[in-house]
């Protein structure tokens, strides 16, 4: 292998000057390898730490925050949520099934590693836009490494995201994320414990496949990316599956003191982390690691990223009934060293000493960059950018065109080739409610997920977009009749070094933080991806929110599709007609700027209060949150799920027609409600002060919308159906 | 009655299946660890979908090889009833106990779904509850469903009347737009000569409890206990 210089590494001048002085000598060739995955920006966040000590990160419903593999939150009966999402964005950019598979397998090792067991999967993905071979053959690539390792696996991928938009061609976004189920009483963490216990590697053998993974993923794509095909790992997911029993069982048994899985920057990193968690030192002989392949050099064993390992700290004297659990699922187990108590992570080769560093030093003593934060030129201009100047579309054509966007249009081209279902949990299916419900076998609760973020009003303004994304993802929740509990976040962005781009991070933070605050779902988890830029530029700001809520009864939730004849149809929270950053502006006049619709934190609040209220007292029959398309694409959504029209009538009052039919702005849900249930629903509304009016009927076969009386809507559901059913398989053709 | 459900390594609808017999059904039921070699006191075996061996070298063919694999042939021999289910099936076309092959799924893609099933036979041990003709709608979930088999022997499997399901619309047409993976004779089912092993892609386990969305797998679990309870045993 080609030796790699320091800054081919990753690491400046100034950092290597810093890591002379902290060792008083110049590292070896292995130690500067250490040195330059632990101060990566994906394994010591050295450009986002300060922003995101922001987040809030605390409340009576958290078990665990940020800072061990995943975040856990209560749900009661001694039961807890494990949770994290994750990104692959650059692996999958240059090899997408592989890229997305291994995004998958990792995540899913965050979570048992944490004693839980997975019970579902989320993703969140970004693609380029317009008719593009590349983006097609991503886009299969990246579905089918999904599912090839969740399938496998056999937990079930309930819900997620797919956008498409130009500044992600080149650099497609995949973000994974799941959740897991534990007894409070069974949760691991990756402590190194005791002086003198032993460090073990189990799973699979460790090969020269992903060395330096860490390093690529925080550095701009470039022409030059192909290259770096050996950075990305392959995935086994049978192997995965093995891996994932065999910890669960010594969980189970009581076995295991820590537990930390090999992910990014493999064996350096998981040894470093374990060790710093309680400021031991650590000694391992790398002869002692199985290998696949043979002559490995130290450095390969320590930098290498093979999938489907884990490290682990046995209760003392459990090593052999260890060995036993492996062996039974085929699996290696190796004691490879010991925690000590000098500070010190030591790499031995048998006998000689290959490299010695302070631990801190890889781990707190990451250096910190606070960077210059910069106004880009553009966001002044789309915020004042005047709506006057854009035509109306008519709204017939408008509602055909944006129901065959491939933003808008049914995903199931994407989620029929995930299994869903398996581990029989599923209660309400990904596309049928606004957010994935599952049941808890052995109690009455349910829980919900989902995934959000519109990165297009991020964009357009960093601060109201993150606080959209938050309360986007609460609403949602609060939709199926759940409480929203936590979040966790995956923070896509492009060059923090770019002034333009820190602001962006900035004010990101900034505005989901408040959000989270406000809505009481503390940040548990999260990972961070930076310099997601290809030669054009920047993809959208892309903070990503994963968000659980607990159903204290599975049988009061609700779905999006509108049930029965002669219901009436209303929209809670307050309408505004705010184009600004719509689908509907992109989509019909090609335009992605405007002001962004404001968030309202104690509006979205007293409506998620008052949509929960209704789920619970099963007043409402079908609820649905109005985001992109608007309320027009809300209520052919609902008519179309339900197989049944609806009959509205506003009045515009003279302002945008468009702007009544297709604005995104926030804090507003549609609901079906059968008359009966009217008066209640009104004192209800009344009581949490949400705002709402009463807008029309379910019935007929026909979306029929008039405005003042004069129809200007009337298109069959059968009709809207088909387009927006076809879309995404029309698009892969 | 006492089920066995076989467990490889890789296998994932283990527990699904499990949970039926012991929570919806209320019957006693154990996992079988895939290298135990002998089987006894079980009255029906189960054999779990999942990614026995992560479907290495082809579905099922390395499971087949499994130490209890001929502990579940004499099983069946001597008249056990075996239910195998997806990648269950996969295995028992492997070991022979079915006949056919199972190719990748015509559009190459895994594929999750719901499905329409017309029930072709209700004299059997996994039909007794259903109605000829009957259309069942149950869950698929797999990459390689698309059974195939020669000429000969599909006209043996029709004319012997071992065809149990068949994929069709909601009104129980039959035809390839309803068929979700190109499977000759749009078959989603068989049974063996003696019919008391019977192979399907479909998930029963995934609809039988009313909250999952559908019942329609509970009626061939119970058709199991209907079929038990007339043998008299």
């Amino acid at each position: 292998m080609k030796e790699l210089t320091y800054r081919e590494m990753g690491l400046t001048d100034h950092e290597y000057n810093q890591i002379k002085n902290i060792l008083g000598r110049e590292p070896n060739y292995l130690e500067t390898g250490v040195f330059s995955v632990m101060w990566s920006e994906h394994c010591g966040y050295k450009n986002s730490r300060p922003l995101l000590r922001e987040f809030p990160t605390e409340g009576p419903q958290v078990i665990q925050g940020p800072g061990e593999n995943a975040g856990v939150v209560d749900i009661g009966d001694g039961q807890a949520l494990v949770f994290k999402i994750e990104s692959h964005n650059h692996p999958s950019a240059i090899e997408p099934y592989q890229g997305a598979a291994t995004g998958v397998g990792g995540i899913l090792r965050d979570i048992f590693t944490m004693g839980a067991r997975p019970i579902a999967m989320l993703n969140s993905l970004r693609f380029g836009g317009g008719q593009d071979a590349r983006v097609r053959e991503l886009l299969s690539g990246v579905v089918a490494g999904i599912g090839y390792y969740g399938n496998c696996m056999g937990i079930p991928n309930v819900g997620g995201e797919v956008y498409f938009n130009e500044t992600y061609k080149g650099n497609p976004l995949v973000n994974a994320m799941c959740v897991g189920l534990v007894r409070t009483d069974e949760i691991a963490l990756a402590v190194a414990s005791e002086v003198g216990s032993s460090i073990m590697i189990v799973g699979a053998k460790t090969g020269r496949d992903g060395i330096h993974g860490a390093t690529f993923a925080s550095a701009e794509l470039s022409e030059k990316s192909k290259e770096k095909r050996p950075s990305v790992q392959v995935g086994d997911p049978f192997m995965g599956k093995l891996l994932m029993e065999a910890c669960l069982e010594l969980i189970k048994e009581d076995l295991v003191a820590g537990m930390q899985d090999l992910g990014a920057a493999g064996l350096t990193s998981s040894i470093a982390e374990a060790a710093s968690k309680k400021g031991r030192g650590v000694v391992v002989d790398v002869s002692k690691v199985p290998r696949r392949e043979t002559d490995m050099a130290p450095y390969e064993v320590m930098l290498s990223e093979s999938q489907e390992r884990m490290l682990i700290i046995p209760r003392p004297g459990a090593e052999a009934r260890i060995e036993a659990i492996f062996d039974k699922w085929g699996l290696d187990a190796t004691a490879i060293g010991q925690v000590t108590d000098d500070g010190i992570f030591r790499v031995m080769d048998s006998k000689s000493v290959v490299a010695e560093v302070p631990v801190m030093a890889l781990t707190e003593g990451c250096p910190v960059y606070v960077r210059t934060a910069e106004e880009p030129e553009y966001y002044e201009r789309c915020r004042t950018y005047d709506m006057n100047l854009v035509p109306q579309a008519n709204p017939q054509a408008a509602l055909k065109k944006l129901l065959a966007s491939p933003n808008i249009a049914s995903k199931k081209w994407i989620f029929s080739q995930y299994d869903y279902q398996v581990m029989t949990n599923t209660v309400i299916m990904p596309g049928d409610g606004d957010a994935a419900v599952l049941r808890i076998k052995g109690t009455r609760k349910g829980v919900a997920f989902t995934t959000d973020c519109n990165s297009r009003m991020v964009y357009l303004d960093p601060y109201q977009g993150g606080m959209m994304a938050v309360c986007e993802a609460a609403r949602n929740l609060a939709c199926v009749g759940g409480k929203p509990l936590a979040l966790t976040n995956c923070l896509n962005f492009g060059n923090p070094e770019k002034p333009n781009v820190y602001w962006q991070m900035k004010h990101a933070i900034a505005g989901m933080s408040a959000a989270a605050k406000a809505l009481d779902t503390p940040v548990v988890s999260g990972n961070v991806s930076l310099y997601n830029e290809t030669s054009a530029g920047a993809i959208f700001p892309t903070p990503v929110v994963g968000m659980v809520a607990l159903l204290p009864d599975i049988d009061l939730r609700c779905d999006m599709a509108f049930k029965q004849d002669g219901d009436l149809i209303c929209i809670l929270g307050r309408v505004r007609y705010e184009l600004g950053g719509s689908e509907y502006l992109s989509v019909c006049h090609g335009l992605e700027t405007g002001a962004v619709p404001a968030v309202n934190l104690e509006e979205e609040r007293s409506l998620l209060e008052l949509v929960q209220e209704l789920v619970k007292e099963q007043i409402v029959q079908s609820c649905h949150d109005i985001s992109d398309g608007g309320a027009a694409i809300t209520l052919a959504e609902s008519a179309i799920k339900g197989k049944i029209g609806c009959h509205i009538k506003v009045n515009s009052h003279g302002a945008r027609v468009d702007g009544l039919l297709f604005s995104e702005s926030p804090g507003q849900v549609v609901i079906s409600a059968k008359r009966s249930d009217m008066e209640r629903l009104v004192q209800l509304a009344v009581e949490h002060q949400v705002e709402m009016r009463t807008i029309g009927t379910v019935g007929g076969d026909e979306i029929i919308i008039e405005d003042n009386d004069i129809e200007i809507i009337c298109l069959s559901v059968q009709e809207a159906s088909e387009i927006w059913s076809g879309a995404i398989e029309r698009f892969m053709k | 009655m006492k089920f066995g459900v076989v467990v490889f390594p890789g296998s994932n609808c283990d527990a699904d299946c499990y949970h039926v017999v012991q929570t919806v059904l209320g019957h006693e039921v154990d996992y079988i660890w895939h290298q135990q070699a002998s089987l006894t006191g079980y009255d029906a075996l189960i054999i779990p979908g999942g990614f026995s061996y992560g479907d290495y070298l082809r579905t099922g063919a390395i499971a087949r090889f499994s130490p209890i694999m001929p502990a579940v042939i004499d099983f069946a021999n001597q008249g056990g009833l075996v239910l195998g289910i997806c990648n269950g099936f996969q295995i028992l076309l492997e070991a022979g106990l079915l006949p056919g092959a199972m190719l990748k799924n015509r559009s190459l893609k895994f594929i999750c779904d719901k499905v329409n099933l017309k029930v072709k036979r209700n004299d059997t041990a996994f039909t007794n509850q259903l109605r000829v003709n009957e259309v069942i709608t149950l869950p698929i979930a797999h990459g390689e469903g698309n059974y195939f088999c020669d000429e000969e022997t599909l006209t043996a499997l029709r004319d012997e009347n071992r065809i149990l399901f068949t994929y069709c619309n909601a009104s129980g047409n039959e035809g390839v737009e309803y068929n979700p993976n190109g499977s000759v004779a749009n078959i989603a089912g068989i049974v063996n000569r003696q019919g008391n092993v019977l192979g399907m892609m479909p998930h029963p386990e995934r609809c039988s409890e009313k909250i999952l969305g559908g019942m329609d797998g509970y009626s061939i679990f119970a058709s199991i206990l209907q079929s038990f309870q007339e043998a008299g045993r």
